[in-house]
């Protein structure tokens, strides 16, 4: 990758940025305060984003507290990851008309604006990798998802402010974002640098005020993101997780073990940045005449996910843990050359027991059972 | 972009009732284009659509090298099955595919063929018989082993005694609960294994129905020495969107709609008969 010089970018100065985007036609979505969470909504106005507030993350907790720190983006991701964006939660796919000649089936075509995107993690953009992987690059890329992913312009932030529950430095996947952004920006106490990675991403730099970085900001940034990655205490970095994991596939004493406490509730799977299982239904009109084909998310901890015909594969909440691990750590390697685990941490924090998917995978690693 | 999930029209041209609980339905894509494109493999499957209820995957009953028609035959079993066993002639439904991996036909001529199914196991392999049944001379001896629960699940009884009189080719039939005219093998169609002729060094297996009939024939061939890359086995598991994206026919590293439904028992080795997966 090009070494591009990095410009500093004043926070007074910032609003410029939303503003240049809303006039390049790009609606901005940016993290704020909502519900007691930090989510990705409309930002229109710099004090929309977060300030004196930092989350807290533990396993089975989320919660913001009051915070001096000056900064905006100094806060580990909240429940919600990129993935609504480009996999939507709920969408039609297709709608069919009975009329007198038969059946007409119509396509239902994404309508998308662009949307520049504001304070994305590097280990959501590891995801988003995956999620094109997953979405784009097989025999059967899916329209919607092309259509939501081509309008996306992503502004990345190097991540200075960990969880107590995150370790995408043990995955590889953060805390600096290294690719699949169009600007990343790293937050010193006075403003940002900026660098741009695409044409798209030039254009817009081009028109902020900015100034050359010194080497001393440019050091800061530095320092700050490897604190944060030496911050981290939680590591997938596990030995032979893998070859574990295949040994253990029959050992159900292991299983029920991590699993004990699992609810099957699947808020695991709702927040997990790479899951990507969803259900198709039929939302049939009142006057019987029309009907609408629906996608939704769906999680491998439903009984419904392994239905066939009068029968329920995974019957249990032991074998549908054990699915949900094997496939993040273990069988996503076959199907997308990688963990499908970004070290995002959100599962930990999200699971309303507190199940943590490092000890889970160093238990199976260790064979330490219970 | 072409929609992948948009299915197309189909009209039901005639609904055969096979047996209590299995119909037929033989189908015509309206659209003239599309019909005449239309080609399949035996063992792929199609999803079937019934209006405002759902899809569901089902296999093609008919001869692959006739596509004016194309057969699907359907236990009338869920939702959706339940409601698309009664369309009758003239109705309509949804229709795409084909969809994933058939019998490995083209691939193993010249060798001895021995297909193992059970139950409704019996349909992905009726277009990959008829296909040997119309090249028989470029396959070695056929065997046809179909076993039943009830005797009154046994359909298809034309096509077995057509099969019959085809050279170099057995059938064996078996039906756990028999009745004084069934004049076949009660009991389970494994248990007629020692009949089985075939060259256990140029044969494949084809098999497909309940797991556990699987894993029984399987383990029986495996210790015959028939060779494990010449065993291969439909799948079956739930299947939305038939193109790998909608994660529930998830089998280990494989999406059964797509790699599948037919494979290799080397590459379902490490989690065959593995409950849960």
């Amino acid at each position: 990758m090009v070494r591009h010089q990095s410009l500093f970018l004043a926070r007074n100065h910032f609003q410029c940025l939303i503003d240049v985007l809303n006039e390049a036609g790009y609606r901005c979505i940016g993290p704020t305060v909502k519900q007691g969470a930090i989510v990705y909504d409309v930002l229109d106005d710099v004090a929309q984003l977060p300030q004196g507030v930092k989350d807290r993350q533990s396993p089975g907790s989320y919660s913001l507290q009051p915070d001096a720190d000056p900064r905006w983006f100094s806060w580990a991701n909240g429940p919600q990851a990129l993935k609504p964006e480009v996999f939507s939660p709920r969408s039609v796919m297709w709608r069919v008309v009975r009329e007198e000649t038969g059946l007409v089936f119509q396509p239902v075509h994404t309508k998308t604006e662009p949307t520049a995107v504001i304070g994305v993690r590097a280990c959501d953009l590891a995801a988003l990798t995956l999620n094109d992987r997953h979405f784009l690059e097989g025999s059967y890329p899916d329209s919607d998802y092309q259509a939501r992913r081509e309008s996306l312009f992503l502004i990345a932030v190097n991540c200075t402010s960990p969880a107590e529950t995150c370790f995408c430095a043990s995955t590889g996947d953060g805390p600096r974002a290294t690719s699949a952004y169009d600007l990343v920006l790293s937050e010193l106490e006075d403003g940002f640098l900026i660098e741009a990675a695409t044409a798209a991403a030039e254009k817009i730099l081009s028109a902020l005020p900015t100034t050359p970085a010194t080497s001393a900001q440019e050091a800061a940034a530095v320092e700050s993101i490897e604190q944060a990655a030496h911050s981290q205490s939680r590591s997938m970095d596990v030995d032979n997780l893998r070859e574990k994991i295949k040994a253990s596939l029959l050992d159900d004493a292991v299983w029920n073990d991590v699993s004990e406490q699992c609810l099957s509730c699947g808020n695991c799977t709702s927040v997990c940045p790479t899951c990507f299982c969803f259900s198709e239904n039929d939302d049939g009109g009142l006057q019987l005449d029309e009907s609408e084909h629906v996608r939704q998310w769906d999680s491998c901890f439903t009984q419904g996910h392994s239905y066939i015909h009068g029968l329920t594969v995974r019957n249990n909440t032991s074998q549908r843990y054990r699915q949900w691990i094997v496939h993040k750590l273990d069988t996503w390697h076959d199907q997308y050359d990688r963990s499908g685990c970004v070290g995002c941490g959100r599962c930990i924090s999200w699971c309303p027991v507190g199940i943590d998917i490092t000890a889970v995978a160093r238990k199976i690693s260790q064979g330490k059972v219970s | 972009m072409k929609d992948l999930h948009l299915p197309c029209e189909a009209e039901v041209v005639e609904r055969i009732q096979e047996s209590a609980t299995l119909v037929t339905l033989r189908l015509r894509l309206t659209d003239d284009k599309l019909r005449n494109a239309y080609r399949f493999m035996p063992g792929q499957f199609n999803m079937l659509y019934l209006f405002g209820v759902g899809e569901v995957p089902i296999t093609m009953t008919s001869d692959p090298d006739d596509t004016a028609t194309i057969d699907h035959t359907i236990r009338s079993v869920g939702r959706v099955t339940n409601n698309l066993v009664a369309l009758q002639a003239g109705d309509r439904l949804g229709f795409r595919g084909p969809y994933g991996r058939g019998w490995p036909l083209p691939e193993i001529t010249g060798q001895d063929v021995v297909f193992v199914t059970g139950g409704l196991g019996c349909a992905p392999a009726v277009g990959a018989i008829n296909y040997i049944a119309s090249r028989r001379s470029s396959y070695g001896k056929l065997n046809i082993m179909q076993g039943v629960k009830h005797v009154n699940d046994f359909i298809w009884k034309e096509r077995y005694d057509q099969w019959r009189k085809l050279p170099d080719t057995q059938v064996l039939l078996a039906a756990d609960v028999g009745t004084p005219i069934w004049p076949w093998h009660v009991g389970l169609v494994t248990e007629l294994y020692d009949q089985l002729d075939y060259d256990v060094n140029n044969t494949t297996v084809m098999m497909c129905g309940p797991e556990g009939m699987m894993q029984a024939v399987t383990k029986y061939m495996v210790n015959n020495n028939v060779d494990e890359s010449d065993i291969w086995l439909s799948m079956e598991r739930n299947m939305q969107c038939a193109v790998g994206l909608c994660g529930h026919c998830q089998y280990g590293p494989h999406f059964v709609c797509r790699q599948g439904p037919v494979f290799n028992y080397h590459e379902l080795k490490p989690f065959f008969g593995v409950r849960g997966f």
